[in-house]
């Protein structure tokens, strides 16, 4: 039972994948804009990690070692060409923002790095509560980003006005550069210095 | 005619930076950023790369992928074109694998400055993303060598850039909580403020 929650628990904070193992930045910060656009990405990337994490986990005992990356390159790849063709068809306007961005969950490396890492080496049950887990902490700081961008960007969230502009006669001027792409770099290192002031251990040494 | 090209050619280097713009290759960008020497080596390595690759995943999307493409083979109504994202993570993982041989049999010297930097390639995403994007914008050949080039360029910029300030920084007293990750995020963000002066330029 302890296992089972290090594995689901531990990558939310301990060892977030893009605060801690800075792994799966460029989607991070490409689809944050908007909050329905960084829900979406949210979903997809815990479909594809938890049954990428489940197969390779599933066959792990069957891989030879040289060829394994193709292996978990394919089983990644196809699972994403499930949820492109999914968009594609039930949300066709949401998968036109993120244009390319669906495609490059493929090369998001905290799917790679978690199936070699950890689905490599244990069991079954194991491996989908650390994908579900890891899946988790990276929604989180995208979520949290995508609040903000949307909220002070353009003062709305999934589209309902909720400080109204003063284009519009209300009192909130927008912030446009929060819509472009430097705030999502600030806003992420804020995010880890927070992260890090909160839990010290986690501060880079000196070289 | 040759205006049009050098403007792409302007556009996907400063304009549309796949590094600051877009944030593609993300991940290699701020791990092997630490020193110019090696942000270098990488860099070039990234150019020749993507230089080979968009034009080839070109040629496969418009004589096999496409709706259509499959026409000289008595193929007309065939749509391939759910394979793209699969045949591209191919051809790259495939080219690279080829490209490091090559060098490791013919051009030793450059295979052992870039050698360490060929593998990290697969995964990087500016790669696949040069791809993905040439094959939204509808590019034909001509177009998708000078694109391939020009990202591959603006990514080397991008990172050599950042891996000079990052050697200066070594000297200066950041926060703790700051240290290492978290002020590469600002500079970064920073670099991307100051490449958005290119955003304006109409060519």
């Amino acid at each position: 039972m302890g296992r089972a929650r290090e594995a689901l628990c531990d990558p939310i904070f301990k060892n977030n994948p893009i605060a801690v193992g800075v792994l799966g930045i460029c989607s991070a910060l490409a689809v944050t804009t908007k909050l329905e656009t960084t829900v979406t990405m949210c979903l997809a990337v815990l479909f594809v990690i938890t049954f990428s994490n489940l197969s390779v986990s599933l066959i792990r005992n069957h891989i030879p070692s040289s060829i394994r990356m193709i292996v978990q390159m394919t089983i990644i790849a196809s699972l994403v060409i499930l949820v492109d063709q999914f968009l594609k068809a039930y949300a066709y306007e949401i998968s036109k923002q993120l244009s390319v961005f669906v495609g490059l969950i493929i090369t998001n490396c905290i799917i790679m790095g978690r199936a070699e890492a950890f689905a490599m080496k244990n069991g079954v049950a194991l491996s989908v509560l650390d994908g579900i887990g890891n899946a988790i902490g990276y929604s989180l700081v995208l979520l949290a980003v995508g609040i903000v961008r949307e909220l002070f960007g353009s003062g709305r969230l999934l589209g309902y006005e909720l400080l109204p502009l003063t284009t519009n006669g209300g009192w909130y001027p927008a912030n446009g550069l929060l819509l472009l792409s430097p705030s999502a770099f600030f806003l992420i290192g804020l995010f880890i210095w927070a992260l890090r002031t909160w839990k010290p251990e986690q501060v880079e040494r000196d070289h | 005619m040759l205006e049009h090209y050098l403007s792409l050619l302007v556009k996907s280097i400063f304009i549309e930076n796949l590094a600051l713009a877009f944030f593609l290759g993300m991940c290699t960008f701020l791990a092997v950023s630490k020193r110019v020497e090696t942000a270098t080596g990488l860099g070039i390595a990234v150019i020749v790369v993507q230089t080979i690759t968009v034009p080839l995943n070109n040629l496969i999307y418009n004589y096999v992928l496409k709706e259509g493409a499959l026409s000289w083979l008595g193929l007309a109504d065939t749509d391939l074109s759910f394979l793209v994202l699969i045949s591209y993570i191919g051809v790259i993982a495939a080219m690279v694998q080829i490209l490091e041989m090559t060098l490791d049999k013919y051009f030793p010297a450059l295979y052992n400055a870039l050698g360490i930097f060929l593998p990290l390639i697969t995964v990087n995403c500016a790669i696949l993303g040069g791809s993905l994007f040439m094959v939204e914008r509808d590019y034909n050949f001509a177009e998708s060598v000078t694109y391939g080039l020009g990202t591959g360029v603006g990514w080397a910029i991008a990172i050599m850039a950042l891996a000079a300030i990052r050697e200066k920084m070594k000297y200066s007293h950041v926060p703790d909580g700051l240290k290492g990750l978290g002020i590469t995020f600002i500079t970064v963000g920073l670099i991307a403020l100051a490449f958005m002066c290119f955003s304006g330029i109409q060519l």
